[in-house]
């Protein structure tokens, strides 16, 4: 008696448990349904608006298309187009001056300005303050008060020609069009940079400083082997970003020179715009799309397999 | 941000004598510009001509009212203003249910969806703008003042996203397990214990979409042409090439555009500076 009433208590157990471990799988799956249903609203707008047409993109750079009919597949032929197009060479060069004076001149300002202001106490947050706020401006503001500094007859034109160097129509002029316009994002931009800096700066530890000043390092020596090591991390995040920002610049040439004059200021992002927009080549913009996306690709993975190598980028 | 309370604790003890003068320059480099453009803006036509760089001597403020009205300010400033306060809260919305998803749910296949999030912040809209220009044309959503909230949504709340979490991260879970264990759902916790909360979180994802939305001008200028559905960053562009030779007006119209987010932006520096410098977006 005891033996089955043994066994029947076992098997009765035995379906509790079942029922248990069904009821908190049924949870389970309960709670992975609602924890989806909160991302539904991020996932729907992101599939329109973002992956879907990424998809796309990169389906449409291998057609034939002016953006209204149907495409008609063309394999590589946009690629092979861009790869040999002089208009795309000169453009994506153009991309590189413009990381380089973009990078070169935010982040000697940036880092300046925040290594500076980390020794001075008083004034400190109304001058970062102060440098930060051409960041939150608006890219047509920013453009149109340089433009107006830039003018030969209204800004520092006239005044180089008061001073005798001539009158230069910097915008306007081949040779000084693109550094003009990428030092409008220069000024637009560095003041980012030393808020990031700054708040990297705090976690630099002091007593480094102290040891070095012990041993007798001198200011620069201290910068150069306390600071920059410490905020090393930071730096490399924001020359990923900034690199990233040069190869896909559009705002501020678009509004200044549209890529003029004479081409001088063309990037690919204003090239891939006349391209889609005026000239109806949907497929080849959507080319040239893939290919900037790939480049910034790239450049944040290096960073991210630095990274990993333990270079402490 | 405790950096003005804070012992200086980074640099060298003493200040280099030249750093204070040096600082005092960068200064001038970011403020002398804004300069040029209030003092240009007070300035007639003809005082522009003989003085283009230096302060007003004869200030009026004609020009700003003129801008105004000439610039269609009325319509462009109501445009802008609904997408601002529309792309702020529906971001916020966003933002934070995804943010609670990732932070306190079984979401499954969290880490994929982590990653995710991260990557579409690096996603540039070269990447996707050509088909959506033309399935948003098909949609009828572009001149549509929808269209581009939609799109605002889409472009700011991987950013946001990153933004609210970090933020969630921060703050104590044991009143929401006493929920939990109470019997509310998962949409009570977040709307009555959450979100109170996390409401300095939610303000500065709030504040920095609508002065994104206040300034975009790539998404803007692609996908409204109409000129009364035209936000202020696209109309304040054609208003300058229509009045090309009177400096004075187009400083004006622009101090116009810049005010109502430089005066909150004052106002609310902190939370402002916290938020941008959590995460590049913009270059």
């Amino acid at each position: 008696v005891t033996d089955v009433l043994q066994q029947s208590l076992r098997v009765r157990a035995d379906q509790g448990a079942s029922t248990t471990r069904m009821r908190t799988r049924s949870m389970r799956r309960k709670r992975s349904v609602t924890a989806l249903l909160f991302m539904v609203p991020f996932l729907a707008v992101n599939a329109i608006v973002i992956l879907g047409p990424s998809v796309a993109t990169v389906y449409y750079s291998f057609t034939k298309w002016s953006g209204l009919g149907t495409p008609s597949w063309v394999g590589l032929r946009n690629y092979r187009d861009m790869l040999t197009s002089s208009e795309f060479w000169a453009a994506a060069t153009h991309n590189l001056v413009w990381t380089v004076i973009f990078l070169g001149f935010s982040l000697t300002l940036g880092v300046t300005g925040a290594v500076l202001l980390a020794q001075v106490r008083r004034g400190r947050l109304a001058l970062r303050l102060l440098y930060f706020l051409p960041y939150t401006i608006a890219s047509v503001v920013t453009a149109s008060i340089w433009q107006n500094i830039y003018d030969p007859d209204r800004g520092v034109g006239r005044f180089l020609s008061h001073i005798g160097i001539g009158n230069v129509a910097v915008l306007g002029d081949e040779r000084y069009a693109l550094p003009a316009v990428s030092f409008i994002n220069v000024w637009a931009f560095w003041g980012f940079i030393v808020v990031v800096c700054m708040a990297a700066l705090q976690s630099v530890d002091p007593s480094l400083y102290e040891a070095a000043r012990i041993d007798g390092a001198s200011r620069w020596q201290q910068f150069r082997h306390v600071t920059l090591p410490g905020i090393r991390p930071t730096l490399a995040f924001l020359i990923v970003i900034t690199i990233m920002f040069s190869l896909l610049v559009f705002d501020y040439v678009w509004i200044t020179t549209q890529g003029g004059p004479a081409g001088a200021t063309e990037v690919v992002g204003t090239l891939l715009y006349k391209e889609a927009f005026e000239r109806f080549d949907a497929g080849y913009a959507a080319a040239l799309g893939v290919s900037s996306t790939a480049v910034c690709g790239l450049v944040g993975l290096l960073y991210v397999a630095l990274r990993r190598r333990g270079w402490e980028v | 941000m405790t950096i003005g309370r804070q012992r200086s604790g980074s640099g060298p003890e003493r200040a280099h004598p030249l750093a204070f003068p040096a600082l005092l320059v960068l200064a001038c480099f970011a403020f002398v510009p804004l300069l040029v453009l209030v003092s240009n803006a007070l300035k007639t036509k003809s005082e522009l001509g003989t003085n283009p760089l230096g302060p007003p001597i004869h200030p009026v403020l004609a020009n700003i009212p003129h801008a105004w009205s000439s610039g269609g300010f009325a319509t462009t400033m109501t445009n802008s203003t609904i997408l601002a306060v529309s792309s702020a809260i529906g971001v916020s919305v966003i933002a934070t249910t995804a943010a609670y998803a990732l932070t306190r749910l079984r979401l499954p296949g969290g880490k994929g969806m982590m990653m995710y999030v991260f990557i579409c912040t690096a996603i540039p809209a070269q990447l996707f703008v050509v088909p959506l220009f033309f399935l948003w044309t098909r949609l009828r959503l572009s001149d549509s003042l929808i269209g581009l909230v939609l799109i605002y949504w889409a472009v700011f709340s991987p950013f946001a996203t990153l933004l609210m979490r970090s933020f969630l991260l921060t703050l104590p879970r044991e009143l929401e397990d006493a929920a939990r264990v109470d019997g509310a759902t998962e949409l009570q916790v977040l709307t009555r214990i959450v979100v109170p909360l996390a409401r300095p979180g939610v303000l500065v994802v709030a504040l920095i979409t609508a002065l994104f939305a206040w300034n975009e001008f790539y998404f803007a200028t692609t996908f409204i042409q109409d000129e009364g559905l035209k936000p202020i960053a696209t109309s304040f562009l054609a208003f300058r090439s229509k009045y090309s030779t009177d400096w004075g007006l187009i400083s004006a119209a622009g101090l116009i555009m810049i005010l109502p987010p430089a005066l909150l932006f004052l106002a609310l520096q902190k939370r402002f500076i916290a938020g941008l410098t959590a995460g590049g977006l913009k270059g």
